[in-house]
């Protein structure tokens, strides 16, 4: 399924911010995790990851740390912040609008 | 993350993070993180099987098209834009060419100095040897600011429609500047303008208009991508380039002086009423047109003047609240003192704003946020004490249309104060970041201008002409 890119950034937001409630996490296992999530459906392009995190960051969504990672390397994690959970329970009720209107419509669709 | 055995692979990695640093949307510790991603994808592929070149070439491809990428990067960083203007100009949209821009900027400069000197032509003359007539402090910000609104409309590629409504603040201006009777009551004050009002009018309808030219300047994009930290810094950055053309001006001035004078001619005729004037019309358009061509000074101009300045200004509001402690002495209210104060607090508003636009939201509290805050509240002690010794005075002798602009300010700034200062101790126990000031800040801006719109508006007729 080829999705369109306006989609795949728009779900960009709610997906990271889902996915770092979870728990912190740093850049290279968020896009496994949403590889693994959407069975492969949302391919993302890998480097456009950072881009968002670090809008999220600059919004006050997300904290970021740089540590050392398992094998010596500095790694930057990312964590919600109270802010970023808000947002994400926005953006949930946004999404769950859309998602009930498409299911209303599509619903009419194939009973006519 | 992984350091390959592989030599040729860590070649390749090393070529990779040379060419990406290239890109100056990408800052050090953004190539690191994406370099750091690279190699977990390369060990997982080698892992996988696949040879070290294999592995960098699927890793590269995945790691997806670099000037995406950095277009991506500029737009969630858009203060880095600042210098380079990375965020490519729309495919779709014809690229002014940089020989068209030059003549556009050519002939709205000279427009700008030719508008100057139509009033002359209905009579309102300008000479070295009277009065320049109120009319011209009245409509000084008219002659220039809807040339530099047309710009920018032309710069942005706005659609001429959308911006047609542009053209209300300025004919509005162009009313409330002309049609009050203001008194006349001669000179007053050294200022050839007369009545009280006449004079806020003159100085505040230049600060209601700028946020019009702001419109046009972020091209309609008012609350997205830092357009209006973009404006801020480009309003700072003009100034700094009007101030250097005007000094250039100054000895340009001179040398005419002098050489005519040598050969027993006097230029003042067209000095005064032809190259000061106009030359001061024009280079708000040419300074503008610097501004966008070459974004660098403030990038370096503004973090070293705050840095500098910020210091400075903590030890003397320090130093003068010891001081009065001290001594006791009360302040000695004059005409000017609720001036000079705003004056003060619009210094401290302009240290704090530009700290905010040159600082990168990301980092950490430092040394100089807790100056910056020292500096905040030390200010706001001061104005404190200042207006107490204000409102006395008003409650003595009553209102007047400069005590209530002065005060109007004052609060205008104190309050933008105190929120910041609570936003700075937030951020300093890092129970806030750094973009709430600067949000805060950025959404105040509407604020000053609303207030100069008012005055000059609502005043006149409120206190009679005086």
């Amino acid at each position: 399924m080829d999705m369109s890119k306006d989609l795949v950034a728009a779900s960009a937001t709610p997906l990271v911010l889902a996915i770092l409630a979870e728990g912190d996490s740093y850049g290279y296992a968020i896009i496994k995790r949403v590889a693994e999530l959407s069975g492969g459906h949302l391919q993302w392009t890998d480097g456009m990851l950072y881009p968002v995190l670090h809008r999220l960051e600059r919004q006050g969504h997300v904290a970021a740390k740089w540590s050392a990672s398992e094998n010596g390397r500095r790694r930057k994690y990312y964590r919600i912040t109270r802010e970023g959970r808000a947002q994400l329970a926005a953006q949930r009720q946004q999404w769950k609008a859309v998602d009930g209107t498409l299911r209303g419509i599509w619903m009419q669709v194939c009973t006519v | 993350m992984t350091t390959f055995a592989d030599r040729p692979l860590e070649e390749q990695i090393a070529q990779w993070r040379e060419y990406v640093r290239r890109r100056q949307a990408l800052h050090g510790p953004d190539v690191e993180e994406l370099e750091g991603h690279l190699r977990e994808e390369l060990a997982a592929l080698t892992e996988a099987g696949l040879a070290g070149d294999e592995a960098f070439l699927v890793a590269v491809k995945r790691m997806g098209s670099l000037d995406a990428l950095s277009r991506e990067f500029a737009r969630a960083h858009s203060e880095r834009l600042w210098k380079q203007l990375v965020i490519a100009p729309d495919a779709d949209r014809p690229a002014n060419t940089a020989y068209t821009e030059t003549l556009v900027v050519l002939g709205l400069a000279v427009a700008a100095a030719l508008a100057v000197k139509v009033p002359a032509l209905f009579g309102l003359r300008l000479s070295p040897h009277d009065e320049v007539p109120p009319f011209y402090f009245l409509n000084a910000s008219l002659f220039v600011l809807p040339l530099l609104t047309i710009y920018f409309v032309w710069k942005r590629g706005s659609g001429v429609a959308s911006s047609l409504w542009l053209v209300l603040p300025f004919a509005a201006a162009a009313v409330f500047a002309n049609v009050f009777p203001f008194h006349n009551p001669g000179r007053l004050d050294n200022f050839p303008v007369g009545s009280d009002t006449r004079v806020l009018t003159v100085l505040h309808l230049p600060i209601a208009l700028w946020l019009a030219v702001g419109f046009a300047y972020v091209g309609g994009r008012w609350f997205a991508d830092g357009g209006r930290m973009n404006f801020v810094r480009f309003s700072g950055e003009l100034a700094i380039y009007y101030v250097l053309i005007a000094l250039g001006g100054g000895v340009f001035t001179g040398f005419t002086f002098m050489m005519f004078a040598a050969i027993g001619m006097k230029a003042d005729w067209f000095v005064g009423g032809w190259l000061i004037p106009c030359g001061a019309a024009g280079a708000v358009i040419i300074g503008s047109w610097l501004v966008e061509a070459k974004q660098s000074v403030i990038e370096n101009m503004a973090p070293v003047l705050t840095r500098l300045f910020t210091p400075l200004f903590t030890i003397l509001l320090l130093a003068f609240l010891a001081t009065m402690a001290w001594t006791g002495n009360p302040i000695n209210v004059k005409r000017e003192v609720l001036i000079g104060f705003d004056l003060l607090l619009t210094v401290v508003v302009g240290l704090v704003l530009y700290a905010a636009s040159a600082r990168d939201p990301q980092a950490p509290p430092d040394f100089f946020d807790g100056l910056q805050l020292l500096l905040v509240v030390s200010a706001l002690v001061v104005d404190g004490v200042a207006l107490w010794a204000i409102a006395a005075r008003i409650s003595e002798f009553g209102f007047t249309p400069n005590r209530v602009a002065a005060l109007g300010e004052n609060l205008i700034l104190l309050v933008n104060l105190a929120w910041s200062a609570w936003l700075y101790a937030c951020f300093l126990r890092q129970r806030g970041s750094f973009a709430a000031l600067e949000r805060w800040q950025i959404a105040y801006l509407p604020v000053y201008s609303v207030w100069a719109a008012l005055v000059v508006v609502m005043f006149p007729p409120v206190f009679g002409y005086r």
